[in-house]
């Protein structure tokens, strides 16, 4: 089995999941970026895209993060978002309304916010 | 009934109902109270995961930041007032402009220009009235305040703080706001967000005596500071602006428990009145019945003789 980090995903008003994982892979501002148990200390700027959380029980949690920073060390990994939603709290169909009213306004914050929400529950 | 019972028991009717409101908005505000307070809680990892970042990098890297460097005299600063939009809130938020008026004066006596931005109705009407300058303000979300809330108020601070002075821009950033401390203390207190003291900030990361370890930045350590700089401040009012609206309504509270208690305490006394009034009343009618009755025996005596 392999070895196992503690993971914080937050968002700033709450505490959207923690647990027990073996693998972490998320978007920093530099490229996607892997982290296992025993990781150097890092601390990174995170794009927004999905963060995939592989959990030690084998499942795969995916959450979309918009904007934030992954911060890792003494084996405990820290995913601070001001907005983090797991895929399955996304309502697909709200989503694409979303993306094509955000196409239609021409507002690109919105389409990315949208487009992230798709992408995440498609990884899913 | 007599003109003076029934002005009485008008009173006590119109006390009744006053007493009713009061404790009905009482036990709003401590439902309120509750609830805010899980906000702050819940707001509480981000931020302190935030801290904890923000001291890795401060101690970790020799990085020089505008936002974490003192300007060698600084000339202007912004003073950020959390009020309320709604008062009945007893002295809230006459202690909250008060604490701004300290933190101002002591400003001004620094030698520095005071630009003021302020949250909520009362303080803006505040400062109106006294036909002083505000910088910015917003009203209307002081009761819930959420994540966007917070990132609508630190954004002009941000924008003026990166500016130079002499563009308009300000050296140093206060928040005034009222801390909770418990459901029975709330304090106005003030602090300096920026520039950030970083031993401060060590300060209040709570695993204290902790050996941070020497992180790798992604992408560099000034990309990591530009962006978790003003996050940090966001978290921060947000964190002030929860904490003001659980106070607020802690205040609220307690106001309307006082006016609910004496309420209560004026029913009874009127209800005492009424009462002397209603005795009086049938003490003056018996007294005129064995009046009447005394004169008329006396009348038909006469007759008789």
């Amino acid at each position: 089995m392999a070895a196992e980090l503690h993971v914080e995903l937050v968002a700033a008003d709450r505490s959207v999941w923690s647990g027990e994982a073996t693998l972490v892979v998320a978007r920093t501002t530099s490229g996607d970026i892997g982290v296992m148990a025993g990781h150097q200390p890092l601390l990174g700027v995170l794009e927004s895209g999905p963060v995939t959380i592989r959990t030690s029980e084998g499942g795969t949690v995916v959450a979309a993060v918009h904007g934030g920073f992954v911060s890792f060390a003494d084996n405990k990994l820290s995913l601070l978002a001001e907005i983090a939603e797991l895929s399955d709290e996304i309502d697909i169909e709200r989503a694409e309304r979303a993306l094509e009213r955000a196409k239609g306004e021409d507002d690109a914050s919105a389409e990315r916010r949208a487009d992230v929400r798709l992408r995440a529950v498609a990884a899913r | 009934m007599g003109a003076q019972l029934r002005v009485y028991k008008r009173r006590i009717r119109s006390v009744t109902a006053t007493k009713k409101i009061t404790k009905a908005m009482e036990m709003i505000a401590a439902s309120r109270v509750v609830k805010a307070q899980r906000k702050v809680a819940a707001s509480t990892p981000y931020a302190t995961e935030l801290t904890r970042a923000v001291t890795a990098v401060g101690t970790g890297s020799n990085t020089k930041h505008p936002l974490t460097t003192e300007a060698d005299n600084p000339t202007r600063a912004a003073v950020l007032l959390l009020t309320s939009d709604r008062g009945l809130a007893g002295a809230f938020n006459s202690n909250a402009i008060k604490g701004a008026e300290q933190l101002t004066e002591r400003l001004e006596r620094e030698g520095k220009e005071v630009d003021m931005y302020i949250v909520g109705r009362r303080g803006v009407a505040h400062y109106n009235f006294r036909e002083r300058k505000i910088a910015e303000q917003w009203t209307g979300f002081t009761d819930e305040p959420t994540y966007a809330d917070a990132k609508k108020v630190a954004g002009p601070l941000i924008e003026a703080i990166e500016k130079d002075t002499a563009d308009g821009g300000v050296d140093e950033l206060h928040i005034v706001y009222t801390e909770f401390v418990s459901m029975m203390t709330q304090t106005a207190i003030d602090a300096r967000l920026l520039p950030l003291r970083l031993e401060e900030v060590a300060e209040e990361a709570p695993p204290k005596g902790e050996i941070l370890p020497l992180y790798d930045f992604e992408p560099s350590a000034e990309d990591v500071l530009d962006a978790l700089l003003p996050r940090y401040v966001e978290s921060r009012i947000y964190n002030a602006l929860l904490q003001s609206a659980a106070s607020k309504h802690a205040a609220t509270r307690r106001a309307m428990k006082s006016a609910t208690d004496n309420a209560g305490e004026l029913i009874e006394t009127l209800t005492r009145l009424a009462n002397q009034a209603r005795q009086a009343e049938i003490t003056q009618e018996i007294s005129e019945i064995v009046g009447g009755a005394s004169a008329l025996a006396d009348a038909t005596a006469g007759s008789d003789r």
